[in-house]
């Protein structure tokens, strides 16, 4: 472990299946274009996510297609320009909902194998 | 999703991406980098912007139409590049599609399409069954009484009505000259049993239909525009036919052709015809259609009137010619069955062309394969996918035979009117339409042919060995066997298939010949024969018809070039027409219910001379004899076999319609028509002025055409209203009579000609490709001492192989096929040796001229030449 601890901060892409979720919750702030999604990602994970840009169109384009979040051409406040801005419908937000709880019960499961010890004391 | 709503997606997509691109470079240089070195910093965080769009893009699901339209592009790229190769693929498949579809327009416009009656499939042709306990002599033509004793007391049909085909002939008028048309007469509810209505004017009323009614007549649509200018004014106005006057009622359909498809004119039946024989219950000639009533299945109505016909035949005993039962057939199967069977053997030839050509092109594809493999194996190696290269194929299929499908529609289209313009004597030719079903075929048949012949190209090509198809690159003496195997095996197929064709058509086209060739029994040559009737109105005693027949030889004897005339009721080769019943006078009477009957003719004297007809023994009629004293019969040859066994027919009697008449003559068989097997005839004379209707015959070595004029003129003058059709040499009357088999032999021919000539180009090209391949292990041959001969030799076994193996498999299946054909064949057997002999002999004729230039090509390399090239 000492060893890992010398080395620059370490960065790991977006476990599969969890981008969905991810954008979803940061949607629950408010309308956002991709760019601040992005950003907001690896920011609030202190640069340990890093969002692929690769991965985060497609995965926006489809949570639209399945009707999770709507999209609109916005002027944003501080750049004089139009942006996309995604925002989360209702549909969306229950999505959140589901997608939160099977991953708390995928990490508790994770958990408990991973670390039986902890889970019996 | 159209295309405008994909290119605004894909702006939408790029725009997105560029907009957050431009952010991220902006925050960028606020973080301090330099203004150049932003944007690529941006990029390098942002990945690659067009991987990124597509990959967005396809989130979207239109990814197939573009992958589609890239195949597209793709694929008629490479078609362009090889003109060669797409013209001959797409004429070949332009032909086996063409020739699928026409004859699959005929088909469902003669077999398949319902009749154009109401609710045709409740109509059925009715007959009568069981003039012997055994039905031995097959369902028969309906007698008047019967039908009037089936109509009063049938419980299982809404309706039956009557119809027979006769001809009448239409008095000149308005400057016009008179003519034989063919007729109808109907029982006045057969029009409402098919469920028809006149176009024009008004149907048949039951008042119409009796003996004492006036004259009434209904037109066909092309007799009313061709005679009467299609003026509506006709309607009440009067014809007349045979010299008696009619009044038209009304105009029929254009469409409308029943019982036959030239029928003109239809007049009721009871009116035209004597009571004693819509009464009689032996005098079988009528057709009845009956109409089912809901629920009645078509077996319960046999039943129902065979019940009736039993009564009535028991009631009879002592009339052999009363029927026992009757039998039925669908109204279609009746009008359609002669033609069925030909028509479904060719749709069978033109599936094996449709084959033949999808292997050719598959053949094709799989050689150019071969010649792109290195480029295949490339692609293969760099990343592309096995299923786009399948798609590609696919693809590249699918546009040939598109396209030869679209050509092969036009083509149809071709033949088609051709057909319906040449062959107006086929039946139901009228309903002969490329329709919406039919284009819905041709797409099918596309996608098909497309499927086939892709689907064995691209696995042929599918092995996966990359490796192998790029070391060939450097070096290959050896040669791809494997994938010259798999092209004999198509070769085999199509040889195979070609052979069952060609063995087909051979036994056409010899039973043809046998059918043409038939000893009708007289001369067919030198010959001529006209068609003339008497109407009964001017012509009433039997006077008057003796001395008109009598007058009108005489005047066409005298005409020069003339060798001899004759005039008879019907000649041989015009059909069954008429028989009687008799009895001997010197034999013991018959058991009663049995009784004797056979073809009867009316000839004058010199008919026998004329028609080249042998008298055997005896001579011909008493020129002295008329009238009520013509008392003389003639019998044919097998009449005498049959019915005077070991014994001197001569001076004997036969008791016929209550006359006694002497034998004073034995003549020649003749046949009635082509293709039927000669039958006892009895001939009486015609200076008994019985009958009224028959054929001249004169015989002449000069040309025959040129009587026709003067014979019409001879006519007109005894009569001006008397018409002469049917303008006929002997040749010209057995030539119409066979024109169905001169016409499916002609198509069987071609299809099989067409086939031959796939295959031979088939095998050429396998041939030439193996000897290109193969040039360098030739050449290394030769160079170690082969002889040209060894080398030729090698190289036309190889070829005739597939051939070989090929006519085994098709001349076995052919074995199958013969039988199907069992029906249309005329005096020979579908195993015909000599046919399949020759069969083998033209293909393997064929095979080794195919091979032998490739072959003798490469016995030619020089092996410098050769071992330099790779």
């Amino acid at each position: 472990m000492s060893s890992m601890a010398k080395q620059a901060p370490q960065r790991v892409g977006v476990l599969q299946g969890t981008l969905d979720m991810l954008i979803l919750r940061t949607l629950l702030y408010g309308a956002a274009h991709g760019h601040q999604i992005g950003k907001h990602i690896q920011r609030t994970t202190n640069e340990f996510l890093q969002m692929q840009h690769g991965s985060l169109y497609p995965a926006l384009h489809r949570l639209e297609k399945r009707g999770w979040v709507v999209s609109k051409w916005e002027t944003a406040p501080d750049r004089n320009r139009e942006f996309k801005y995604y925002r989360l419908t209702e549909k969306g937000r229950k999505q959140l909902l589901v997608e939160e709880s099977q991953w708390k019960k995928m990490s508790e499961a994770v958990a408990r194998i991973m670390w039986p010890t902890a889970e019996e004391s | 999703m159209t295309w405008w709503q994909i290119r605004k997606r894909d702006a939408d997509v790029e725009r997105e991406l560029r907009s957050d691109l431009e952010l991220e470079e902006e925050e960028q240089r606020e973080n301090g980098v330099p203004p150049e070195e932003a944007r690529y910093a941006a990029l390098r965080a942002f990945g690659n912007p067009t991987l990124i769009c597509e990959q967005t893009s396809a989130i979207w699901s239109w990814n197939w139409r573009e992958s589609l339209a890239r195949d597209l592009r793709f694929s008629l790229r490479t078609l362009r590049r090889t003109p060669g190769f797409t013209v001959i693929a797409i004429l070949v498949m332009a032909l086996g599609i063409g020739a699928n579809v026409a004859l699959f327009t005929v088909v469902r416009g003669v077999l398949l399409k319902p009749l154009p009656f109401h609710d045709p499939d409740r109509l059925v042709m009715l007959y009568e069954a069981g003039l012997q306990e055994d039905d031995a002599a097959g369902p028969n033509v309906v007698s008047g009484g019967m039908y009037a004793e089936w109509k009063n007391q049938s419980r299982s049909f809404s309706s039956l009505a009557l119809a027979k085909g006769i001809r009448v002939g239409l008095s000149g008028s308005g400057g016009q000259l008179p003519e034989k048309l063919k007729s109808a007469l109907f029982s006045w509810n057969m029009l409402s049993t098919l469920g028809v209505q006149p176009a024009l004017g008004r149907d048949f009323t039951a008042a119409d239909d009796k003996p004492g009614a006036n004259g009434t007549v209904l037109l066909s649509w092309g007799l009313w525009k061709r005679r009467f200018g299609g003026d509506p004014a006709i309607l009440n106005q009067t014809i007349d036919l045979d010299a008696q006057t009619y009044t038209v009622i009304g105009v029929m359909p254009a469409w409308f052709d029943f019982p036959d498809s030239s029928t003109q004119l239809w007049t009721p039946v009871y009116h035209d015809k004597p009571e004693d024989e819509m009464t009689s219950f032996s005098n079988h000639m009528f057709r009845v259609v009956g109409r089912l009533k809901p629920g009645v299945s078509a077996s319960q109505s046999v039943a129902d009137l065979s019940v009736i016909s039993q009564r009535i035949h028991d009631a009879h005993l002592n009339d052999p010619f009363v029927f026992r039962r009757a039998s039925s057939r669908p109204l279609l199967e009746h009008i359609v069955g002669e033609i069925k069977k030909p028509l479904y053997v060719l749709l069978e030839a033109t599936c094996c062309l449709l084959l033949i050509a999808c292997l050719n092109v598959a053949n094709l594809l799989v050689a150019r394969a071969a010649a792109r493999r290195k480029e295949l194996a490339i692609r293969t190696a760099l990343g592309g996918s096995w299923l786009r290269l399948i798609g590609e194929r696919l693809m590249e299929c699918l546009l040939l035979s598109a396209s030869g499908g679209a050509l092969g529609l036009l083509l149809a289209f071709a033949a088609l009117q051709w057909l319906t313009r040449t062959r107006l004597d086929m039946t139901r030719v009228e309903s002969i339409h490329i329709d919406s079903v039919v284009a819905a075929f041709t797409v099918g048949v596309i996608v098909l042919c497309a499927l086939f012949s892709g689907l064995i190209a691209a696995f042929s090509s599918s092995d996966k060995s990359i490796l192998g198809a790029l070391h060939e690159a450097s070096r290959s003496v050896g040669g791809n066997s494997a994938r010259a195997s798999v092209r004999k095996v198509l070769l085999t197929l199509e040889v195979g298939l070609t052979v069952t064709l060609l063995i087909g058509a051979g036994l056409l086209v010899k039973s043809y010949e046998r059918l043409r060739s038939a000893d009708m029994g007289c001369l067919t040559q030198d010959v001529i024969t006209m068609h003339l009737g008497l109407p009964d109105a001017r012509y009433a005693t039997p006077a008057q018809r003796a001395n008109f027949y009598d007058a009108l030889l005489d005047r066409v004897r005298a005409l020069p070039g003339v060798d001899a005339a004759g005039f008879a009721t019907a000649v041989p080769g015009q059909g069954y027409q008429t028989d009687w019943s008799f009895t001997i006078v010197e034999h013991p009477p018959l058991p009663q219910g049995s009784g004797l009957f056979a073809l009867s003719r009316w000839a004058d004297p010199n008919y026998f001379g004329a028609m080249g007809i042998p008298i055997l023994r005896g001579r011909t009629f008493d020129r002295g004899k008329r009238l009520d004293a013509a008392d003389e019969v003639i019998i044919s040859q097998s009449f005498a076999n049959q019915y005077f066994p070991g014994e001197d027919p001569l001076g004997r009697h036969l008791r016929a319609r209550g006359r006694n008449a002497v034998i004073v003559g034995m003549v020649g068989d003749t046949r009635y028509e082509i293709g039927e097997p000669p039958r006892p005839v009895q001939y009486y004379p015609l200076a008994a002025g019985i009958e009224n209707v028959g054929a001249l015959v004169i015989r002449s070595s000069r040309n025959l055409e040129q009587f026709a004029l003067p014979v019409q003129r001879i006519v007109s003058e005894m009569n001006p209203d008397l018409p002469v059709s049917d303008v006929l040499t002997m040749h010209e009357l057995l030539g119409q009579s066979t024109v169905d088999q001169s016409f499916h032999t002609a198509l069987l021919v071609a299809f099989a000609t067409l086939s031959l000539a796939l295959a031979g180009v088939g095998l050429f090209g396998v041939m030439s490709y193996i000897a290109a391949q193969r040039k360098t292990e030739i050449g290394i041959r030769v160079a170690l001492g082969a002889t040209r001969e060894q080398v030729m030799r090698k190289m036309l076994l190889d070829g005739m192989r597939p051939a070989v193996f090929g006519l085994v498999g098709g001349l076995a299946a052919s074995l199958e096929a013969g039988q199907l054909m069992r029906d249309l064949l005329y005096e020979i057997k579908p195993l015909d040796p000599a046919v399949y002999a020759a069969v083998a002999a033209t293909l393997l004729a064929v095979a080794a001229f195919a091979c032998i230039v490739p072959a003798w090509r490469a016995s030619r390399v020089d092996p410098m030449q050769a071992l330099r090239a790779e």
